[in-house]
């Protein structure tokens, strides 16, 4: 009886004295947390991809809550929906941003650009482009080792096998930036998505002379300024050899699709043309 | 006992093909391409322009920086062009185009071949002129040698050691070249010596150059303070670092210059260059550059004009053989893979190797197996499997802890590697990334 005493005594006693010590110590260290941050990270996607240019989730709504305005702060992740969400909790304006997506500036595949020499290094193409210019001619291209589609969090991009160039699933791009960041060749750029995902850019980033640039592949951007010219609303820019389709100018007429010589200006999503399509069902086929 | 340095390295099949072989000198070529920059540094500033005449040795493009170095024409006639040229790489560089007609030389070179042993030119002299010939190392990372000869403040030499080695498999040029010219090195050696004011030089030579050994140990008994130091065969045996160790005993600090070991380190053909530059007042334009390949019909050394395209030499040599994989400028270990025969010949270029096919490729990587062979052959004691990892990983900080930008690049790693994976690839990219990050650190600073 008397041991069982001594030891609830005894336990008991420690017990408080540490209880005492640690309310101190809590106190003493405390850190304050703004509530808000938790609840702000809660609604945020929690990929952690960094393209809002925070270190990860957390540290976004650290930014969101500190800041006096949501302006600049964007989740390209969440879009508007979970920024709308985010200035709910905050009692804040959120700022309307138009979703963006990746495009591959580069329609050098196997048919386009012919390969001139063969590679067998290691698959990377921060270490092909360190190295040499690749196996085609073309040392602005796509070297096709897939660096982007590692890299992607989402898994939004693959490599083509037969065009041996990346394919962007648009439904699983968030726009975060990372595969941009990756390309040692800056081919891959955020545009506007655009409505109903319908968009137009120059698929060439050759800033070599036209016949040079032709020489290595039959879909480059020759620099001709032909896209220029048609332009109606001067969204058209041609510098070093290589035309640029500023987003926030283009009306998507497509003139400047049918006058490119090369083909190098793509337009996707778009319906086929109906007189097109017409005409050339007329056009005799033996000539 | 054959002295050798401590840590590391490999035993490659030397393949020396042309080894003997006297040295030929090549036709010139009819147009000569001169890339503006074929040194480490700054590229160098053209001087001349379209339509202009030059002579062989005129200055053509003057130096970039201090870590720069003039650049001569190689042949006499007229300026074409000056426009972008596919170097080694594929990449477009600024080059000069040279359309020759006949070969007039600067009057100022002395073309006789008779040896010139008396120099009575003071050391800063010596450097002056070296600086104006556009001499570089010949070795093969093409460093402005007058950088070389002016050691930093507070920095002192005592010994200049002549790297010999010639550790790279199937490269000859420079032995055809002690063999031929043996007494004009020694007497480059003297230059070099007075150029730095040090009493002492040893040829670093490995023991497969028998004859050139023998033929130095005659001659140098004229030579005060020259010594031979014959080496055992073992790459990277040329390397800098591994070559102060061989004969001197001597490490160089992590991060630090050669010449904290006291020693300032000279490539053969560089001395060479150096004889003619002080003694001849001829400009760097041309350098013996071994044309080699099993399947080669006649491998052999020539004497090449700079902007000499590399397929003219492989004419030269027989042809270009069926089975050709890969068309290598320099060693096969440490060279660089050609994307076309239409590159032109540089001061750098030490040789040009034809792989067959078969040898050529590299093969499917595998998983590491964590046999430690790299690390074991890793001359400057690195852990090549780690770095490699790191490296794959985005792990830069955890990388340069790890010493990676101590790495002299000599794919002894890639070479042993039993996985065939390609260890020297991802090394030489995180070496990159690493480089940057300390360059941002010292900006910001």
């Amino acid at each position: 009886m008397y041991s069982v005493l001594t030891a609830i005594i005894s336990l008991g006693s420690i017990g408080a004295v540490s209880a005492v010590i640690l309310y101190f110590v809590a106190r003493k260290f405390n850190v304050y947390e703004d509530p808000r941050n938790a609840a702000v990270a809660e609604v945020l996607p929690g990929a952690n991809c960094g393209g809002c240019g925070f270190p990860g989730c957390t540290g976004f709504a650290d930014a969101c809550v500190k800041s006096d305005s949501l302006e600049g702060l964007m989740c390209p992740v969440g879009g508007s929906r979970v920024m709308s969400a985010v200035a709910g909790i905050l009692g804040k304006e959120s700022t309307a941003a138009e979703p963006e997506t990746a495009v591959v500036r580069c329609s050098g595949n196997c048919e386009n650009r012919a390969r001139t020499n063969l590679y067998d290094g290691a698959r990377s193409c921060a270490i092909v482009s360190s190295l040499y210019r690749g196996e085609t001619g073309c040392p602005y291209g796509c070297l096709g080792c897939g660096d982007c589609a590692d890299a992607c969090p989402f898994g939004a991009i693959r490599i083509d096998r037969e065009t041996l160039l990346p394919v962007v699933n648009e439904a699983r791009c968030t726009a975060c930036g990372t595969c941009v960041r990756t390309c040692p060749k800056n081919i891959i750029e955020m545009r506007k998505k655009g409505p109903k995902s319908r968009r137009i850019f120059v698929s060439c980033v050759n800033r070599d002379k036209g016949a040079i640039a032709r020489k290595a592949c039959t879909a480059a951007c020759i620099g001709c300024g032909k896209c220029e010219k048609s332009c109606s609303f001067g969204a058209i820019t041609v510098s070093d050899n290589v035309a640029y389709i500023d987003d926030k100018l283009c009306h998507l007429c497509r003139k400047c699709v049918e006058a490119c010589p090369t083909g190098s200006i793509q337009a996707l999503n778009f319906p086929p043309r109906r007189n097109e399509s017409t005409e050339r069902d007329s056009t005799p086929t033996m000539q | 006992m054959l002295k050798t340095f401590r840590i590391g390295g490999i035993h490659p099949a030397a393949n020396k093909l042309s080894a003997g072989k006297a040295i030929e000198t090549a036709m010139l070529p009819e147009q000569a391409v001169v890339m503006l920059s074929q040194h480490i540094g700054a590229p160098a500033q053209a001087v001349v322009a379209k339509g202009d005449r030059v002579k062989t040795g005129t200055l053509i493009a003057k130096a970039g920086g201090f870590v720069s170095a003039h650049i001569h024409s190689p042949v006499s006639g007229t300026v074409l062009k000056i426009d972008l040229m596919t170097d080694a790489s594929g990449y477009s560089k600024p080059a000069i185009f040279i359309q020759t007609e006949g070969d007039e030389w600067e009057e100022s070179i002395i073309r006789d071949e008779s040896l010139c042993t008396e120099c009575r030119l003071s050391p800063s002299e010596i450097i002056e002129k070296i600086t104006a010939c556009g001499i570089v190392g010949l070795g093969g990372a093409t460093f402005p040698t007058h950088v070389k000869l002016s050691p930093p403040p507070g920095m002192q030499a005592s010994v200049l050691i002549v790297n010999a080695a010639e550790c790279e498999p199937y490269l000859t040029a420079d032995h055809a070249l002690m063999l031929e010219k043996s007494e004009e090195i020694l007497v480059g050696i003297q230059i070099l010596m007075k150029a730095l004011q040090v009493n002492r030089a040893v040829i670093g030579i490995e023991n497969n150059k028998k004859d050139a050994i023998a033929r130095f140990q005659q001659l140098i008994p004229r030579y005060p303070g020259i010594e031979i130091c014959p080496l055992k065969m073992r790459y990277p045996q040329g390397g800098e670092k591994q070559l102060i160790d061989a004969v001197l005993r001597r490490q160089v600090p992590s991060g630090g210059l050669p010449i904290a070991t006291g020693a300032v380190v000279q490539n053969a053909g560089t001395v060479f260059a150096v004889y003619e530059a002080v003694q001849k007042n001829k400009p760097l334009f041309e350098r013996v550059v071994t044309v080699t390949g099993k399947s080669l019909n006649r491998p052999a050394n020539y004497k090449v004009r700079t902007g000499t395209p590399v397929g003219q030499l492989i004419q030269a040599a027989g042809g270009l053989p069926e089975d050709t994989g890969k068309i290598i400028s320099g060693g096969p270990m440490m060279g660089k893979a050609l994307v076309n025969t239409d590159v032109p010949v540089t001061k750098g270029c030490s040789g040009i190797l034809l792989l067959p096919r078969n040898e050529a490729l590299r093969g499917e990587m595998s998983n590491c197996i964590r046999c430690a062979r790299c690390i074991s052959v890793c001359p400057m004691g690195l852990e090549p499997n780690l770095l490699m990892n790191l490296s794959l990983h985005n792990r830069w900080e955890e990388a340069e802890q790890e010493h990676i930008m101590d790495c002299i690049e000599c794919g002894s790693c890639s070479y042993t590697c039993p996985a065939r994976r390609p260890v020297l690839d991802y090394v030489r990219l995180g070496k990159g990334k690493v480089g940057a990050l300390i360059r941002n650190r010292a900006a910001k600073k």
